[in-house]
């Protein structure tokens, strides 16, 4: 492989991935402090759906992604009032609500399928993007791609940083004592709840205006949503890990598209498919190396004993728990 | 601040907790609460800070009305509580603990929130680390972080619901002068605890609960058996006589056992427990008890050296091979490790005994009699009051258990609770098996068990049968003499 395809590669990982790291990100924010968003398959449909046809009817990129952020914190907002205000099981109302955005989308959205829409272009950020080899790479990308790179430190400053997220992380770990400290779990859990909601709309519309254009069924982004949730566990709740885990599965979809054209006489559909299988046994290793036997094993090999230590990351404690005060 | 309460009620459901309480604490003075276990003392003192409702009743500060309906509101009144059970979050850092909810600005400096807590951590004499997690901490290292955090916030009022519990004489001796000093300052502090040496030694003036109700108010000095007599519908007896249990066929070993863990570890530790001991584990909070007794129970495995239980190897065992051969492990954090919150007490006897529901609840009928539980079958385990909880896990042990370990056992109960909690497990297992606990009160050793082994930093230091004890040398090597 050369040079020139290793950039094309790597730019399309980093492509590939945007939506869904800002996704992922969205619902580390979510479930940090306490709350199961489970409707993001649905949620990300709707969102890219709405977010097409407003940038579409108004011409304006602008207006896409703040209709589809305010369609995926109205999902969110849902969530919140039936999971934390209502006390209804998160899991379950999450899940319904995944199949409704679903159907909605594509019902309300037939009108505009297979219609040429706006597109993001590239934006190219001069001289850095004149850097031979990464340049092209990391510096000639549509903006969604830059946001989802910023949003991986700014996320994890704000978490682990800011007395606010110091709030949130207290939150999803123990409300009642959060309460008895004078801050309310509830507004704070819908409050990141919608958040999160919002860049989980964002990321429909980096799909539908930007990563995958335009509008039509299938739109291709279909297990996006239940992959985004499997990275959240996967990167231990930790913005950094978590985008690993994305750049990962991008990784594992573009290299899925460059064998395809390797080994022609093997169906496509396994190269479509292989991610999904591929990213649950990246868990199930990751999880398996966290084994204590094992830990005990590498005691002769501390760095990779650190590695996989890092690796680790435990749920907050309140996750998809209802706090209700007296 | 002055604080007055009146004719406060609560009720849980159809359960009637405080049946009309009137309460006056005077500004820049240590006013005590004590009553029973289920008095309703925690009931109380939650309304006030805003964590329960009332259902009916005025608070007063400095003679005005005020509405506490929520801890933020009691907060910004300048009411501050230190919970029994510490109100914290493990994963975080004790440096975050400290931080969390502190005041209306969430963007404090760590750097000036690591001096604060320092200067307040060497005022008291505690060790408190900034960047350890406080999942590492045990539970008394925990209420010494809530207190330190009390203290730096700006409370007029201090509600503490039995602070000393699981801390040395030493950070006790600290902790009072503490209290006294912020006396000083004009702060009013309300004091709760069973433990009526400690009213007797602080407080300026005591009131006395029982059944709900104000049964007494009583001013500085105090009169012990009077205080006792309002407590109690008739008061305690002194605590029985240790009986000599004999000593029967090898039970519990452990041979040369380290395991890391707790604040210090445990390092190099041989055992052996007969059947008929009921061993005593002392030492200062997070010294290595702890850890001993999850060995024992299989919930820790240690990193060299053997554990055999009954003659079985506990390697790779889990704490059900221990709870088959006859062993039983009630942790000191009742809800969060013993009894499942949500569930009733029918429940706890279905899953404890595996039987149906209608035999589970003749179960659970028979223990609330037996054991004196303040409860229904149908009672959630989280609306009991400590006491209660500890007592349903008494009656949780299967009665033909061997090996009965016990973390803190009588943590949170009054004098009549301890003694009957003691006298039922000597009778019911001191023949049959042997009984290991730890307790943050070596007077409390010394009178029920018949052998002690002292901790220090994670090592025996002393293992000695009962009656040859010199209290000054134990005392010594808790810390280290």
């Amino acid at each position: 492989m050369n040079d020139l395809s290793l950039t094309i590669l790597l730019a399309s990982v980093l492509a590939t991935a945007a939506p869904l790291i800002i996704a992922a990100l969205g619902e580390t924010l979510t479930e940090k402090v306490g709350v199961i968003n489970l409707s993001l398959d649905g949620s990300l449909l709707l969102a890219a759906m709405v977010g097409f046809v407003a940038a579409y009817e108004s011409g304006s990129f602008l207006l896409g992604f703040a209709a589809a952020a305010a369609i995926g914190a109205m999902v969110a907002a849902l969530v919140g009032l039936f999971g934390i205000y209502l006390g209804q099981l998160q899991v379950a109302v999450g899940f319904a609500l995944t199949l409704m955005c679903k159907d909605l989308a594509y019902f309300l959205g037939n009108p505009y399928a297979r219609l040429q829409g706006p597109q993001l272009l590239s934006v190219k950020i001069p001289l850095l993007a004149d850097i031979p080899l990464f340049g092209p790479m990391l510096f000639q990308q549509p903006l969604v791609v830059y946001l989802s790179l910023l949003l991986i430190p700014a996320i994890w400053w704000y978490l682990y940083r800011t007395g606010r997220g110091l709030e949130l992380r207290a939150v999803g770990e123990n409300p009642e004592a959060a309460y008895t400290r004078g801050i309310d779990p509830r507004r704070k859990q819908l409050l990141y709840t919608l958040a999160g909601g919002a860049l989980v709309g964002i990321a429909g519309a980096a799909y539908s205006l930007g990563i995958k254009p335009g509008w039509g069924r299938p739109q291709g982004i279909e297990g996006i949503g239940w992959i985004a949730l499997a990275i959240v566990i996967f990167g231990g709740w930790h913005p950094f890990k978590v985008a690993l885990g994305a750049l990962l599965f991008a990784f594992l979809q573009v290299i899925g598209i460059s064998l395809q054209g390797i080994w022609p006489s093997v169906p496509a559909q396994v190269f479509q498919v292989a991610p999904f299988p591929l990213m649950i046994l990246a868990l199930l290793l990751v999880n398996l190396l966290q084994r204590e036997s094992l830990q005990q094993g590498l005691r002769k090999r501390p760095g990779l004993a650190l590695l996989l230590r890092r690796l680790q990351g435990a749920p907050p404690r309140a996750l998809g728990q209802s706090f209700k005060p007296d | 601040m002055q604080i007055e309460l009146q004719q406060i009620h609560k009720s849980f459901g159809n359960h009637h907790v405080l049946k009309g309480i009137d309460l006056r604490v005077d500004a820049g003075t240590i006013h005590g609460l004590v009553g029973e276990n289920g008095a309703g003392k925690s009931t109380l003192m939650k309304i006030l800070t805003g964590y329960l409702s009332r259902s009916a009743g005025r608070i007063l500060l400095d003679g005005e009305e005020v509405n506490t309906a929520d801890p933020a509101t009691a907060a910004a009144l300048g009411i501050g509580m230190l919970y029994q059970e510490p109100q914290d979050f493990p994963p975080l850092t004790v440096l975050e603990n400290f931080i969390v909810g502190r005041d209306s600005h969430p963007d404090n400096h760590r750097g000036r929130q690591q001096q604060r807590l320092s200067e307040l951590s060497e005022q008291v004499h505690f060790q408190l680390h900034g960047s350890d997690s406080v999942e590492r901490l045990t539970v008394g290292e925990r209420q010494q972080l809530e207190f330190l955090r009390l203290l730096g916030r700006d409370a007029r009022l201090m509600i503490l619901d039995e602070p000393t519990t699981g801390i040395s004489d030493r950070q006790k001796a600290r902790l009072f002068a503490a209290l006294r000093q912020i006396r000083e300052q004009g702060r009013t502090i309300l004091l709760v605890s069973h433990k009526l040496e400690e009213i007797a030694a602080l407080c300026d003036r005591v009131t006395i609960l029982r059944h709900g109700l104000v049964s007494g108010e009583e001013d500085a000095p105090f009169h012990i058996p009077r205080l006792l007599e309002l407590m109690f519908d008739q008061p305690p007896g002194s605590r029985a006589q240790p009986q000599q249990c004999p000593s029967g066929k090898l039970l519990l070993a452990l041979d040369q056992v380290s395991t890391a863990g707790e604040r210090t570890g445990l390092n190099g530790c041989s055992c052996r427990i007969h059947q008929g001991e009921l061993v005593g584990l002392a030492g200062l909070s997070g010294s290595g008890q702890g850890l001993f007794l999850r060995l024992a129970a299989a919930l820790q495995q240690p990193q060299t050296g053997a554990v055999s239980f009954r003659g079985i190897s506990l390697s790779g065992r889990d704490h059900r091979s221990v709870r088959r051969l006859g062993g039983t492990f009630l942790p000191a954090n009742r809800l969060e490790e013993g009894l499942i919150p949500g569930f009733t007490l029918t429940d706890h006897f279905t899953l404890a005994h595996g039987c149906s529901r209608s035999e589970a609840r003749e179960a659970a009928t028979q223990a609330i009699a037996r054991f004196n539980i303040r409860a229904t079958p149908e009672s959630r385990v989280e609306s009991l009051s400590g006491g209660n909880q500890q007592r349903l896990l008494l009656s949780l042990i299967p009665t033909s258990a061997s090996l009965v370990l016990l973390e803190n056992p009588t943590r949170g109960l009054d004098v009549a609770s301890a003694e009957w909690v003691w006298h039922y497990l000597r009778e019911q297992f001191c023949s049959q098996g042997a009984l290991i606990f730890s307790s943050a009160e070596l007077e409390e050793i010394l009178a029920v068990a018949n052998r002690i082994l002292v901790f220090f930093d994670g090592r025996v230091v002393r293992d000695l049968p009962i009656d040859q004890v010199d209290y000054q040398d134990v005392v010594a090597a808790m810390t280290g003499g």
